[in-house]
């Protein structure tokens, strides 16, 4: 299988402050690999450094083969990107603004109209096309930023949080969409919803304080909850891998609720 | 890529964004009302007897130190607190292409802005008889100087997400980008630094450039001055948004 990104011994400082201490990452054609970890762990600067937004402080990304650091601009046409919380420019409509990505990826009018043609039909924005997008509900502005992010059928996605603030109508949506476009792509998406990783991911990585705790199936996720537990068994594991209260024999107790 | 392709979009977005606003048009009808107060009352047009637009360019600096940094104030401040600069720094283009795309849309607006002050040109033509060389190098004036603002305003505001404060540390830098060729600054300290210094300090304002192209001289050092300034803020500009895009 061909490894579509490669990230070795990344690191990430702020000042003092070590967010990512040392991640290495390998996801080849046809995984989605669900990113988990909890609020501040460095997920999202994780997936900031594979995508070239930041510079890793040590460690090297290549995409598709392509080295990031040393041909950023190729590098960075081998993805797409939905950052956190899907920013987009409020004053543009949402036909507007996909156009505007797509010519800047340096299609000509003619193809980029055609490319933004095809997201709106694959994201189900027909009827919003000509919507504002600051007056868009979050679940549509959502779909406006992974319809941004497929446009130039991109081999890797890299998508933070696709599914926050969304209904659960609209979840198991971009869900559907994600489990589609998989196929022969690698993509990571980052949550924090565990049913999430095994409803569409082929593989669950856990990360806290800046270190990959755990990289597995969701089924070897699942497996390392007690066997006394019988609900919730990944909400389990993932406090057992990223707290110091909760531990395996002695969790047993509270683990259930 | 060509460069038009690489910075067109931007081009064109930034552009754009102007007039999704009320911006735009307050902009241009201020802008417009100021350039006639400047000529016809506070310069004393009727007094003077003299058809000629030196009293339209004299206030053309102090206007532009309200007016271009509500033009450049939202350049980076605005996709730093929307996080579009996520979006923008991900994209094949290089951080380059984006600062020039942003600058030009700007200078673009701003140099529409002038191109409508040509009835004033128009009028003192039907006025009188005035120096018609001298008054293209003072609109060339006007772009340059236009264009270093708008490169200074565009690097202070990669510094915060906070488009009123962008909007103040423009003034204030233009202000003070303005007034080092003054005489109360340089009576000030012509007393205690060497005549070379205060020189130093005179040729490094941006209206005595300005004065000497307004009265009709193009000399190239002056086109330098305003050129290379413009470059450097530019290049600030990227640095900046490099250092800060994360924040």
């Amino acid at each position: 299988m061909k490894e579509l990104i490669v990230g070795r011994g990344l690191r990430k400082s702020f000042g003092a402050f070590e967010a990512v201490r040392g991640i290495d990452l390998t996801v080849p054609a046809g995984q989605v690999l669900g990113f988990l970890g909890p609020n501040g762990a460095g997920k999202s600067t994780t997936m900031r450094m594979l995508t070239g937004f930041l510079e890793p402080t040590e460690g090297t990304v290549h995409l598709d083969g392509i080295a990031l650091a040393d041909d950023p601009i190729a590098a960075k046409r081998t993805f797409g990107y939905l950052p956190e919380g899907a920013p987009a420019y409020g004053d543009m409509r949402v036909e507007e603004f996909l156009l505007f990505v797509a010519r800047t990826r340096g299609y000509d009018a003619a193809e980029a109209r055609r490319r933004v043609d095809a997201a709106i039909d694959r994201l189900h924005l027909g009827p919003y096309r000509k919507q504002l997008v600051e007056t868009l509900s979050k679940g549509y502005k959502r779909r406006t930023g992974l319809a941004q992010a497929i446009l130039h059928d991109p081999p890797i996605l890299i998508l933070d949080e696709p599914t926050d603030g969304l209904d659960p109508n609209q979840k198991h949506e971009v869900r559907e969409l994600i489990r589609r476009l998989g196929g022969e792509r690698a993509v990571v998406l980052s949550t924090h919803i565990l049913e999430e990783v095994e409803a569409v991911c082929t593989r669950a990585v856990i990360i806290n304080e800046g270190r990959i705790v755990f990289d597995g199936t969701p089924g070897q996720l699942d497996s390392k909850a007690p066997a006394s537990i019988t609900r919730n068994r990944m909400d389990h594991v993932f406090r057992m891998l990223t707290t110091s209260d909760v531990r395996e024999p002695a969790a047993a107790k509270g683990g259930a609720r | 890529m060509s460069a038009r392709a690489r910075i067109g979009p931007v081009f064109r977005r930034e552009f754009g964004a102007y007039f999704a606003s009320p911006l735009a048009g307050i902009f241009l009808v201020i802008f417009l009302f100021m350039s006639g107060i400047f000529t016809f009352q506070l310069g004393g047009f009727y007094e003077r007897g003299q058809a000629d637009l030196r009293p339209f360019f004299t206030g053309q600096p102090w206007l532009y130190l309200f007016l271009v940094p509500a033009l450049s104030m939202r350049l980076w401040a605005e996709d730093r607190r929307t996080g579009t600069i996520e979006l923008l720094l991900t994209l094949p283009v290089s951080v380059w292409d984006l600062v020039f795309a942003k600058f030009l849309a700007a200078w673009a607006f701003a140099c529409a802005a002038l191109a409508l002050t040509v009835p004033l040109w128009i009028t003192v033509a039907w006025l009188g008889n005035p120096d018609h060389g001298a008054i293209l190098v003072g609109y060339l004036a006007c772009a340059l100087l236009s264009g270093t603002f708008l490169a200074l305003g565009s690097f202070l505001s990669a510094f915060t997400k906070n488009q009123v404060i962008a909007f103040v540390l423009c003034g204030v830098a233009g202000f003070l980008l303005l007034v080092t060729g003054f005489p109360i600054v340089l009576d000030f300290v012509s007393g205690w630094l060497p005549r070379l210094a205060v020189e130093a300090i005179s040729s490094m304002s941006a209206l005595t450039h300005f004065e000497s192209m307004m009265r009709g001289v193009l000399d190239l050092r002056d086109v330098l001055y305003f050129v290379s300034l413009t470059a450097a803020f530019l290049f600030l500009n990227g640095v900046v948004v490099e250092w800060k895009k994360a924040e």
